[in-house]
């Protein structure tokens, strides 16, 4: 999952990891950046190194359970050398702060221990699906980049061969695709759409439906009623309104329609620039992202795959 | 009119940083504070990040990004904009610090010091504070706003300067490049058979290029541990302000507060606030009233009326409880609150919209009822 901050790319992750495992598809998500929203949302507290089940399987639905971790390059790099034999030296590579050195000598280092792991789950089948919350806007191209950027510093060795494992993985679209997540508005709108075209150039990566967060739900009915104005409505209803009430119910109509409006004209640019499916995720009026808000945005994202679908007539 | 408290440090302050994390308005609201200094008579440069290109365009960004263009307008005083270059401003600091042409020239082009400025971690915060840092001591801005890089990591701007001037004194090459004797001699060869086996795991140029750059750095240290001192120093003194930049959603609150704490323990006080993206509150009565009578008035015109009206009276009622803790956090700041605006902002009539809710002519009070919206 990528997308620029503040487009809630953590919790669309929540939502599609929670619609795979309502599928029966075992899911882990994983955390690259430290902390963020996601164990809150499914009313959890923080991650660690070792997986959590976020949401346990099981219920009518026959879901799966939802897992998740953190990785981090450090814990990585370790895990990596005492798999190839190296753990003599793993400890102090890490403790005397060398990895920062090895990592700026070359560039990509820990991006690739990463992903070199997410690769390693991958193919013990850790998972059905795992979803990788990748580092925000611009830093993911940089992240998913780093296989080809390695390859040209890095000559020999086992590094080298991981960096083409990972870049084996990133090429192959059956085994892995890009998400992006954006908002119906006009800077992350542009982003996203530069984002996808570099990692399609760059990276050779595979993009799956782009994610639009926070879309406006319609309220049946909202056009026309503010085309009449609340105060005839009242009066035609015979229903007695406070002073003032009708303005705040006309400019809260007007504001909703104005908002829908823009973040229409933006899904069509989208549309025009990106030809991708959207899978369109609503605005929750509530007042936080608790389990049943991530079930509603799950459902919400069964629902548009469902419609992406052409079935066999 | 209501003033927000922020115009006094767009009118007496010589540095503003402006910090939060990602995609909450950051480089908007740094660009609308060095207008609104020059709209008050200073001589103001904004230093961005990586601003969205449409408003780098009004900001004129798009011929030399750093070098500062001034940016033509109806002000009394002048406005300047920059966009900070990592690499190009590393390379100044290496050429101002080296005893020699010479040396400089090695540093600059060796290939383990070329990769720094894009993939050693903290060194785009660095070289934010030191751009910030050099336009403040070398030029004559009566006001510098600079713009931190988004990061999860709440500090690096401020720990940058230090976590690097160690990087560059790591123990290891240091051991290397010491001329060794005795017992130095000995680590010396504990840290050369290290140095091999990191060699098989990434391939032995990679372990040369590090080397010639630590070599070619040496007797340097000393002069970027000096300024990265004078640099945290300006960072704490009367003459610098933080604003933190904020939205309203849940994370970004969280994370804003974090940042607000962090920076208290390193002994620095906010000294603003501004909320981006706020949702009007439409009177700011019970959303629960609103469904009410939205259920009672079911499948009429009426109530699709009320049933929106509870929807942003949720969202406001949301907003405000989220944002409470964090005014409170960084309290006595002035706080401002910038509402959803009809379309992001790219030019200089969408700054001054802004504007104009930063510093208070339209605050949000005034602007609660929101009867002239849409």
């Amino acid at each position: 999952m990528a997308g620029k901050g503040g487009v809630g790319k953590t919790t669309v992750s929540a939502a599609l990891a929670r619609a795979a495992a309502l599928c029966g598809l075992s899911t882990l998500v994983v955390e690259v950046e430290g902390k963020s929203g996601l164990p809150g949302m499914f009313g959890q507290s923080e991650l660690g190194y070792d997986e959590v089940v976020l949401s346990p399987g099981g219920g009518p639905d026959g879901a799966a359970d939802v897992r998740a971790r953190t990785l981090t390059a450090d814990q990585a790099l370790l895990e990596y050398l005492q798999d190839h034999g190296l753990s003599r030296i793993s400890r102090r590579l890490v403790s005397s702060g060398a990895l920062d050195v090895v990592a700026t000598a070359a560039p990509g280092i820990k991006d690739i221990l990463l992903l070199g792991k997410v690769k390693q789950l991958e193919r013990s089948g850790a998972a059905d699906l795992i979803v990788l919350d990748a580092p925000a806007a611009g830093h993911a191209i940089t992240f998913l980049q780093s296989a080809r950027t390695l390859l040209d510093t890095v000559r020999v060795g086992p590094i080298q061969a991981q960096a083409r494992d990972v870049l084996e993985l990133l090429e192959d679209h059956s085994r892995c695709q890009v998400f992006l997540v954006t908002l119906a508005e006009e800077t992350p709108v542009n982003e996203a759409i530069e984002t996808a075209y570099a990692l399609e150039d760059r990276v050779g990566i595979g993009l799956g439906p782009i994610f639009v967060n926070g879309v406006y739900p319609e309220v049946d009915d909202l056009a026309s009623a503010h085309g009449t104005g609340a105060e005839a409505l009242a009066e035609a209803a015979g229903v007695a309104l406070r002073p003032g009430e009708a303005e705040l119910l006309d400019a809260a109509a007007a504001f909703r329609l104005d908002r829908v409006a823009l973040q229409q004209k933006q899904l069509e640019r989208l549309a025009e620039h990106l030809p991708l499916p959207q899978i369109r995720l609503p605005f929750l009026f509530t007042p936080d992202i608790g389990p049943a808000e991530v079930d509603v945005l799950a459902r919400a994202v069964l629902e548009r795959i469902d419609g992406l679908v052409e079935l066999p007539t | 009119m209501n003033r927000t408290g922020l115009e006094e440090l767009i009118e007496h302050r010589a540095i503003i940083v402006c910090c939060g994390s990602g995609g909450v308005g950051k480089t908007t609201t740094a660009a609308v504070l060095g207008l609104e200094a020059a709209r008050r008579g200073r001589k103001a440069v904004v230093v961005t990040i990586d601003p969205a290109r449409r408003l780098a365009d009004a900001l004129g960004l798009q011929g030399l990004p750093d070098v500062p263009t001034r940016i033509e307008g109806p002000w009394p005083g002048e406005l300047w904009a920059t966009m900070l270059d990592t690499k190009s401003t590393f390379d100044a600091l290496v050429v101002k610090y080296a005893p020699d042409p010479d040396q400089a020239e090695r540093i600059l082009a060796n290939r383990f010091y070329r990769n720094i400025s894009s993939a050693l971690s903290g060194t785009q915060e660095y070289m934010a504070m030191e751009k910030l840092y050099e336009l403040h001591e070398e030029t004559d801005f009566d006001l510098v706003v600079v713009d931190t890089p988004p990061t999860r990591h709440a500090l690096d701007f401020l720990d940058a300067p230090r976590r690097l001037s160690q990087f560059l004194e790591h123990r290891l090459f240091r051991m290397l490049t010491a001329p060794g004797r005795g017992v130095v001699r000995a680590v010396n060869v504990v840290a050369q058979t290290f140095l091999r086996t990191v060699s098989k795991v990434v391939g032995g140029e990679v372990v040369e290029d590090a080397m010639a750059f630590f070599q070619a750095f040496e007797g340097m240290e000393e002069g970027f541990h000096q300024r990265a001192r004078r640099v945290r120093e300006l960072l704490a003194a009367p003459e610098t302000a933080f604003v933190l930049v904020a939205s309203p959603q849940r994370d970004t609150v969280e994370e804003a507060r974090f940042f607000a704490d962090r920076l208290r323990e390193a002994g620095i006080t906010v000294d603003g606030l501004v909320v981006n993206r706020v949702h009007p509150a439409f009177g700011g009565g019970s959303a629960e009233a609103a469904a009410e009578r939205a259920t009672t008035l079911a499948g009429t015109g009426l109530g699709a009326l009320y049933a929106n009206l509870a929807d942003f009276r949720a969202v406001a009622g949301r907003e405000v409880a989220h944002l409470a803790g964090l005014a409170e956090a960084v309290a006595p700041a002035p706080v401002a609150w910038v509402p959803f605006l009809r379309s992001d902002v790219h030019d200089l009539d969408g700054m001054a919209e802004v504007a104009a809710h930063i510093v208070g002519d339209r605050d949000r009070s005034a602007d609660a009822d929101l009867g002239d919206a849409g």
